[in-house]
């Protein structure tokens, strides 16, 4: 009956301390080391078919601990365990040069993954900026325009049940087909790289951007009546209302919303890349590693992923707290 | 912000200016930008003025044909290239003379693929909210860690699910399944504790069983939140089966079909296939979301009119 409220942090200091680690860390500690035994205890079941296959073919006896040994340690299995995701993950990132010497150049290293990293995160931060500075945007136009409301709103919920990410690959050959972008090209202005950053950029904003705008608009709306008639006795103007009420009151929300657009907008990334015969990225990581059947650079692309979405959200509460703090909100 | 301050023809007398301005230069521009204004005018003046459900259905509709319009005028007077993008009208030709395929590809994807997997990963989801709703311990341990797993790239575990499952139906409803759980699991254990002491009180004043506060208070204050983890799974669900196709598929599929249509370049199809998915995307969305309406009208969110 009371979960709710023993589950609240109760103190922040002094022998507090100890009982926010209990409370806090050991539930997730347990239920992280429970899923690394089920992942090993999958691993063991699905793997073991081949190694007994391998086992009959080669006329070996082996005891069960030797099976589950080999299980736990094949070339390509089915399922990797954790410990061999984690060597792989250690290897192509601090085993492996980041650059490398080709034809006389330095250029960043395929094997590496931090090199394919690179080149997700880049056009997730662009797109979640072009996202969330769109969202923000419209968010100021439904709320002062009754207009907008009535007409953009319905629209921008339908906009997020098409499933955008299938239709990734049209937006790829559109974007790069553009005679816009081309000219950029032939006339220097802009990179061949950087052309191809574009489209998967815009697929990052067109996911980014709506959590924003959901956020945003119930922020610029979260000041009560009395707040507002308190800016009305001050005769404040709409700019000034905006500005010194509204905006500061729609931060909170701002930040939340921004959390879940900035990993919407890392899935957009990287799917992106995956119909498109894209070379460099976790995607373009993801797909050969299917098409050649190794599990362990999938699983190890799939982390690498799940490292960059967790830095990236947790970087995004730093900024927040920084701000929040700078603004004066009690914790 | 000026525009609070202009005088009520400012605005129309503005676009007056730059329609004008467009028609020295390029006239093509000039229609476009006079269809555009001409139809956000009109909204304007039936949002400020009309007020009721009539409205509220036809200003957001003006909008969408307008956009329709636009696309179909930009296409024909600049002659866009055909691969760059199809005027809504040859999609719509392609549409009803493929009608055959684009129902056999909606079968396998959507049917097969997206139900199942929806229906499977939120079924399993709220019973193990049920089940986890019961230990305070396992709910402190596993909603930080179902919060990260649901803003992790989950669609990435696809090629995987292909490999262990097969071509068929059964993997893309895999890849759905893991995609769907964790939001759907994490929203129900958000409204399983919605319920507020007070009213958990009451229940043990009338000495319910556990089984009695779950059916009368706790499911029905649940359900804002389990229909809000249902509404977003809803567009996970389709992009889950798509995507799962573009890593191996049979000859039928929405996923197979636009991968194949892009390599020849038929890209009215491809968009046929994307307005399919996106009318399946926003009728089930609609079809959950009327159904919340059916059960939770009696919560704040459903309250009609301002």
């Amino acid at each position: 009956m009371s979960v709710a409220a023993a589950s609240a942090p109760t103190g922040r200091r002094g022998g507090a301390a100890l009982g926010t680690l209990v409370g806090a860390v050991l539930p997730v500690l347990t239920v992280v080391l429970a899923i690394v035994a089920l992942w090993y205890a999958a691993s063991v079941m699905m793997n073991r078919a081949w190694t007994l296959d391998q086992m009959e073919r080669r006329g070996l006896e082996m005891t069960a601990m030797e099976i589950v040994a080999d299980t736990m340690n094949q070339e390509r299995p089915v399922l990797p365990t954790p410990h061999q995701v984690f060597a792989e993950l250690w290897n192509t990132t601090v085993g492996e040069p980041v650059m490398r010497e080709r034809r006389g150049q330095m250029q960043g290293n395929p094997r590496n993954l931090v090199f394919h990293a690179y080149h997700t995160l880049w056009p997730t931060i662009l797109g979640f900026g072009i996202g969330s500075i769109l969202g923000i945007l419209l968010a100021v136009g439904i709320v002062h325009s009754r207009a907008m409301d009535m007409s953009v709103m319905p629209w921008a919920i339908a906009s997020q049940t098409i499933p955008i990410l299938a239709i990734a690959p049209i937006i790829v050959v559109v974007v790069s087909n553009l005679p816009a972008l081309n000219n950029a090209v032939d006339a220097g202005l802009i990179s061949e790289d950087t052309k191809l950053l574009v489209p998967k950029a815009l697929i990052s904003a067109y996911l980014s951007f709506f959590p924003v705008v959901v956020g945003m608009v119930a922020g610029l709306r979260s000041p009560n009546a009395m707040d507002l008639d308190l800016m009305r006795t001050y005769s404040a103007s709409r700019p000034q209302t905006f500005w010194k009420l509204r905006l500061p009151a729609s931060v909170p929300f701002l930040f939340t919303s921004l959390k879940v657009s900035i990993a919407a907008a890392l899935v957009g990334t990287i799917v992106a890349e995956l119909p498109t015969g894209a070379r460099f990225g976790l995607g373009a990581r993801l797909l050969t590693g299917s098409y050649y059947g190794q599990t362990i650079q999938i699983w190890s692309a799939l982390f690498m992923a799940a490292i960059c979405a967790a830095g990236l959200v947790m970087l995004l509460g730093a900024i927040e707290k920084l701000v929040l703090k700078r603004m004066g909100v009690k914790p | 912000m000026k525009a609070a301050a202009l005088p009520p023809w400012g605005l129309p007398a503005l676009g007056a200016a730059l329609i004008a301005l467009a028609a020295m230069t390029d006239q093509r521009l000039a229609l476009i930008l006079a269809v555009w204004f001409g139809a956000w005018g009109l909204n304007a003046l039936l949002a400020n003025r009309a007020r009721g459900a009539g409205a509220r259905l036809i200003v957001p509709l003006i909008f969408g044909i307008t956009l329709l319009v636009l696309w179909e005028l930009v296409v024909v007077l600049y002659q866009v290239s055909f691969v760059i993008l199809p005027a809504p009208s040859a999609i719509w030709a392609r549409m009803i003379s493929e009608t055959a395929i684009l129902w056999a590809d909606f079968q396998q994807t959507i049917l097969k693929g997206a139900l199942a997997g929806y229906a499977i990963g939120c079924g399993a989801a709220f019973l193990a909210a049920l089940a986890i709703d019961r230990s305070g311990f396992l709910q402190r341990g596993l909603l930080p860690v179902g919060n990260f797993i649901a803003a992790l790239p989950i669609v990435g575990t696809a090629p995987i699910f292909v490999m262990w499952f097969g071509f068929g139906w059964q993997s893309k409803a895999a890849v759905v399944v893991a995609m769907v759980f964790f939001p759907m699991l994490v929203n129900c254990v958000q409204g399983l504790k919605a319920s507020d002491a007070m009213q958990r009180d009451l229940m043990r004043t009338y000495a319910a069983s556990y089984g009695q506060t779950l059916l009368k208070l706790r499911l029905p204050t649940a359900l804002p939140f389990v229909f809000n983890g249902l509404k977003i799974c809803t567009t996970l669900a389709l992009i889950g089966a798509i995507v799962a196709e573009f890593f191996g598929s049979p000859t039928v599929g929405m996923g197979f079909r636009i991968k194949i249509e892009m390599g020849r370049l038929a890209m009215d199809m491809v968009w046929a296939e994307i307005a399919v998915a996106a009318l399946a995307g926003s009728l089930f969305y609609g079809l959950v979301g009327l159904i919340e309406r059916q059960l939770t009208f009696w919560h704040p969110s459903q309250r009609r009119g301002r």
